[in-house]
């Protein structure tokens, strides 16, 4: 994270001794609340514990994808463009967090907004471009990632993208483009109606501010290296940033690799999770930094104490809770019913370890 | 089953093993269904009360600055009783069992939740959750049952000391949430030398903490805002009988879950080598529910469904009701007690059975007191049932 060059928004007040001793007083009016379990009653936006955001206004992109403008809360402490930000949003009562990159220029207002493009299965990011309403509030978490421009900026830039991949690209042009003197955006969609933000980059195109090449993969198919050498000859001269699906950027890391010049790449990737009910995994306990095979079968509490990890536990058949463990990454499956339950990086899902057996690799925080 | 077979009616003698493995998938499939269903509406359901037990809280609260005024303190204590009540029962005690964790939220999860009482979540989740559900009614595992002070089955020998456990369970019910601290802290264990000194020493340290800070909220902070207006003294006694309205409360709701004539116990051998099915046969037959209006439902925090929370006490606490009249066709079926009665009735027979086991049995036998236990004819058996229906 790049503190230094967040776009601020929000500075956060100053605290002092005073405002500490009467967080004390008031805390010890609510306790074992806290005061702003009260002030959420009323003004969810104000916690400086808990980042959220409220949905202000909501754009059609194309016809899958959509961008969502977002009041952040209090705390927020701006971004950098090109990083993204995670979002928490409740379905079906289930709070689930995705990453999302933030596609907003500079803006007066200190909203910022993500752009969403539905995929066929995936929960939130159907619910974000369906069923999300202007007013709705959401939680967040402060902007991270690496994927963002140096402060001196090179001469010569590519940007390569693909699909979805060209959202933290917009977010990086809508704020740096007045500095960026030479710039071609290679971008990959499957048929024109499906290029995000196209008027606007082909406007960009027709003022000569950069040089957009976009292509339909339902036409022209895949992007191999042959055609990137036509399209784009003086490639090895420019620092690039490449956004896009797995198999494009394996392709780009390989050909920057072996012509030599991968310090010039950046790359940005959405992982996909692959589940393996049934078929067990490795779990690995984060504090303790060991590593436990672990078969689909039988809970992972079991297990651990076989191999004599010191775990919390309880009632041991899924009622009392007492064993609950925040699962950092990773997949694991209900013995009861073959529930799966999924938690994305950093997502600490809670999980009772008593009836639930690892599938699939699984990181588990104790 | 060995305690419930030296009772005069043994409640389960006419159940073949097969009836109950059939009757533990038959609840298996009762949890599956709300676990199906559950979502959007159960979410907002815990919501929104969180949402009016805190308001009614705040309100009350303010009214109590003004608490020299007769009405404002009388509204003002209302107000905060009905807050205290829902938080310790339809909020806390529900939260922390984990019933609203699907929803992952981590100001409504049982890992995080603290409650308005003596007792912290940590001792009380371990007490509760894991000795009082895993080991229901079954006597010297299960410290709920009489709490360590009470005689609460003819099985249990007399001493003269039980002769003073009406006025021990009183006592207790005035000063509920502390006598919770206590037994959450196993204090009893402790003075026969049986609970580990360190660990003793850490949770006391832990109660003591937390009996602090709800003092200093309850009887110093608000009084002292109170002062300004001149009310520190009406605000400090209705703060006092909110807390004592609740002990009164949650101590009859949780005597009526588990102590009224009709209600077995069982015994520690009994229990070995249990199979799913037992272990739900022993949660219907040591618990007891509640009639009353929906007001009623929300203020025992769902306990007034005692049974269904003992079979699945991780299922969000609005569900039970919808489940309720399938647990009872269910016990109809198995020919199985389903024990229930309207608040006065069952706080009564709480009450008389506490009185009747205070003294010994050949003398409580003398006064007839009566068990109320009679025995309930199964309507379909799957072991009488199955042979006719696969003919059919």
């Amino acid at each position: 994270m790049r503190d230094d060059e967040r776009v601020t928004t929000d500075a956060p007040a100053p605290s002092s001794v005073w405002r500490a001793r009467a967080f004390r007083l008031a805390k010890a009016l609510t306790t074992p609340l806290l005061p702003e379990d009260y002030v959420d009653l009323f003004d969810p936006l104000r916690s400086p514990t808990h980042l959220r955001g409220r949905v202000r206004e909501l754009v059609a992109e194309t016809d899958d994808a959509r961008t969502v403008v977002i009041q952040p809360g209090r705390g927020w402490a701006g971004h950098v463009p090109g990083q993204y930000l995670r979002i928490g949003v409740d379905i079906d009562g289930v709070r689930m967090w995705r990453a999302y990159s933030i596609t907003s220029g500079p803006r007066d207002d200190g909203m910022v907004a993500i752009t969403v493009k539905a995929i066929t299965g995936g929960a939130v990011s159907t619910h974000l471009v369906e069923s999300l309403h202007v007013g709705q509030l959401v939680q967040m978490e402060q902007a991270d990632g690496e994927f963002v421009l140096p402060k001196v900026l090179p001469e010569k830039i590519l940007l390569l993208t693909g699909g979805s991949g060209i959202t933290p690209v917009m977010g990086i042009l809508r704020h740096a483009i007045d500095q960026l003197d030479d710039v071609v955006l290679l971008h990959s969609a499957p048929r024109p109606e499906d290029v995000i933000f196209a008027d606007e980059l082909r406007e960009l195109d027709d003022q000569g501010r950069i040089r957009l090449v976009e292509r339909h993969t339902d036409t022209h198919g895949m992007l191999d290296t042959d055609e990137l050498e036509r399209l784009v000859p003086d490639w090895r001269e420019r620092e690039t940033w490449a956004c896009g699906p797995a198999g494009m950027l394996e392709m780009i890391e390989k050909h920057w690799a072996a012509t030599g010049t991968p310090h010039l790449l950046h790359t940005e990737r959405f992982r996909p999770v692959t589940v393996e009910p049934g078929k067990g995994g490795t779990v690995y306990f984060t504090g303790l930094e060991r590593e436990l095979e672990c078969d689909g079968a039988r809970p992972i509490l079991d297990q651990g104490e076989e191999a004599g990890i010191l775990m919390p536990s309880g009632c041991r058949m899924g009622i009392c809770y007492g064993c609950v463990l925040p699962m950092r990454e990773g997949t694991v499956r209900d013995l009861r019913n073959g529930e799966i339950t999924t938690a994305q990086p950093g997502d600490g899902v809670l999980i009772q370890t008593c009836i639930n057996a690892a599938a699939g690799r699984c990181d588990l925080d104790l | 089953m060995t305690a419930l077979q030296k009772k005069d009616v043994n409640p389960v003698a006419h159940l073949t093993p097969q009836d109950i493995e059939s009757l533990g998938k038959e609840l298996d499939a009762v949890r599956q269904s709300v676990l199906d269903t559950r979502g959007a509406r159960d979410a907002k359901y815990i919501r929104t009360m969180i949402d009016v037990q805190r308001k009614t809280e705040l309100a009350s609260r303010a009214l109590l600055l003004f608490s020299r005024w007769k009405p404002a303190f009388v509204v003002g204590t209302v107000g905060l009783t009905v807050s205290k009540i829902l938080e310790n029962m339809e909020i806390g005690h529900n939260v922390m069992h984990g019933q609203w964790d699907w929803m992952r939220d981590p100001k409504i999860h049982s890992t995080t939740y603290e409650w308005d009482n003596a007792s912290p979540a940590s001792l009380w989740k371990h007490s509760h959750n894991e000795l009082h559900h895993t080991f229901t009614n079954v006597l010297g595992r299960d410290n709920d049952l009489g709490y360590g002070i009470m005689r609460v089955d003819e099985d249990q020998p007399w001493v003269p000391f039980y002769l003073g456990q009406p006025a021990w369970n009183f006592i207790n019910a005035c000063f509920f949430e502390y006598g919770i601290a206590a037994y959450d802290l196993e204090l009893g264990k402790y003075f026969k030398g049986r609970k580990d000194k360190a660990r003793f020493k850490a949770d006391g340290k832990k109660v003591l903490n937390k009996i602090g800070q709800q003092m200093t909220k309850d009887y110093v902070m608000h009084p002292a805002l109170a002062a300004l207006t001149g009310s520190w003294k009406q605000t400090l006694f209705a703060n006092y009988l909110a807390n004592l309205g609740r002990n009164l409360w949650t101590h009859s709701v949780i005597m009526c879950g588990h102590f009224p004539e009709g209600v077995e116990t069982f015994t520690k051998t009994s229990i070995a080598g249990e199979s799913r099915g037992d272990w739900y046969l022993r949660q219907m037959l040591g618990s007891a529910n509640i009639k009353g209006s929906k007001a009623m439902h929300i203020a025992t925090g769902n306990l007034s469904y005692q049974i269904e929370h003992h079979l699945f006490p991780d299922l969000p606490s609005n569900r039970y009701q919808e489940i309720a009249p399938q647990i009872e066709d269910i016990c109809r079926r198995y020919g199985l007690p389903y024990v229930t009665g309207s608040l006065p009735h069952q706080v009564g027979s709480a009450w008389l059975k506490v009185i009747r086991l205070s003294l010994p049995n050949h003398l409580a036998k003398k006064l007839k007191f009566s068990r109320g236990r009679k025995p309930v004819q199964p309507t379909a058996l799957p072991s009488r049932t199955a042979p006719q229906t696969a003919a059919a």
